[in-house]
């Protein structure tokens, strides 16, 4: 997967701030301190540049200097023929154990806000 | 006192929601609408000339035109006698549900069948924001290559519609057909194919006679 196109990182980290501050609002928070997220390796999303957003939109807000963590899920695929698990590369989607083709996505494409830290 | 707040939320909701409210504009005035993804370079608009021409007069349609780099402005669809919206993206390297919105205003839903929304040519950032179009199609040509649902699976993953284009070329270079489909296959498995050639018009009948079932199951759904 192609980690070098960024752009749509600005409108992901916008969505990213306005549920951290809903949240941190209704939870009459002083300050977000950190925002935790779950990010799949499907979902095509640049740590460094959602970083580099984050830095500019959150300021004047009270999620100003909050650390941003990221916990990736890489990409796990199932067969459907043996239930064999395992990580695809870019380069084939084949079960390694049966080398059946007929395999599906079962986990990295999550995309998510998983909590916030706040005071 | 520190505290961590559980908020377990896709990041995505605001603009599926707005997504929602578009497809319920849609439904309400009866139309169908798909929204046309495909990499710069792809033959996109090419494409969707040529599916205005084969559905002339089997069906009233207009445009949303998203690419930042489109030949079918709004000016030459209109002049096809089409009624047609440019979205300024503002340098967006994709269509969301908010620009989507903002263009719905400016067309006669209620006169037409089909919307065909060109969003911005590009196999990553569409993939990700859904903008309320019943079918998301991907126009995948055959010289970009077999490796390209390897390469972008996401957006693989997330079309209704695979147009196969510029099949006219599949003698000159090399492209192995079942690679391909083997990794469409695994991302999403016995979604539609069309193989079709815009140019020698192979395959576009095909295609144009399922949009047309499309919109008229799509219209006995919506209108009961």
């Amino acid at each position: 997967m192609p980690p070098f196109i960024i752009m749509h990182e600005l409108s992901i980290t916008e969505s990213i701030l306005a549920i951290a501050l809903r949240h941190a609002e209704q939870a009459g928070a002083m300050r977000i301190t950190g925002i935790n997220l779950v990010i799949g390796k499907f979902s095509t999303v640049v740590d460094d540049s959602v970083q580099f957003y984050w830095d500019m939109i959150a300021e004047g807000t009270i999620a100003r200097g909050a650390k941003l963590t990221f916990q990736r899920v890489p990409a796990e695929m199932t067969c459907r023929d043996c239930g064999h698990t395992f990580a695809p590369d870019d380069q084939t989607f084949t079960c390694p154990q049966c080398l059946s083709p007929r395999v599906k996505i079962s986990k990295g494409e999550e995309l998510r806000v998983e909590s916030i830290d706040i005071e | 006192m520190p505290q961590r707040v559980s908020i377990v939320e896709n990041i995505m909701s605001a603009n599926d929601r707005m997504a929602q409210k578009n497809r319920a504009i849609f439904d309400n005035a009866g139309v169908l609408a798909i929204n046309i993804m495909a990499s710069p370079g792809a033959g996109k608009t090419t494409f969707i000339i040529r599916t205005l021409d084969a559905l002339q007069g089997r069906l009233r349609m207009g445009v949303i035109e998203g690419d930042l780099a489109t030949s079918i402005d709004a000016e030459k669809a209109a002049a096809a006698g089409l009624p047609a919206v440019q979205i300024n993206t503002g340098g967006e390297c994709h269509l969301d549900a908010v620009m989507l919105s903002d263009a719905l205003g400016a067309l006669p839903l209620v006169d037409l069948d089909l919307v065909i929304v060109e969003n911005v040519g590009n196999l990553v950032c569409p993939a990700n924001f859904q903008i309320g179009t019943h079918i998301n199609v991907l126009v995948a040509s055959i010289p970009e290559g077999d490796d390209k649902p390897y390469k972008y699976p996401g957006m693989y993953r997330g079309v209704q519609a695979l147009v196969i284009s510029k099949t006219d070329l599949l003698p000159y270079v090399p492209f192995n057909m079942g690679y391909f489909r083997q990794g469409v296959e695994a991302l999403n498995p016995g979604v539609v194919t069309f193989p079709v050639s815009a140019k020698t018009g192979e395959g576009m009948s095909a295609w144009a006679d399922w949009l047309v079932d499309q919109v008229m199951s799509h219209r006995s759904k919506v209108k009961g």
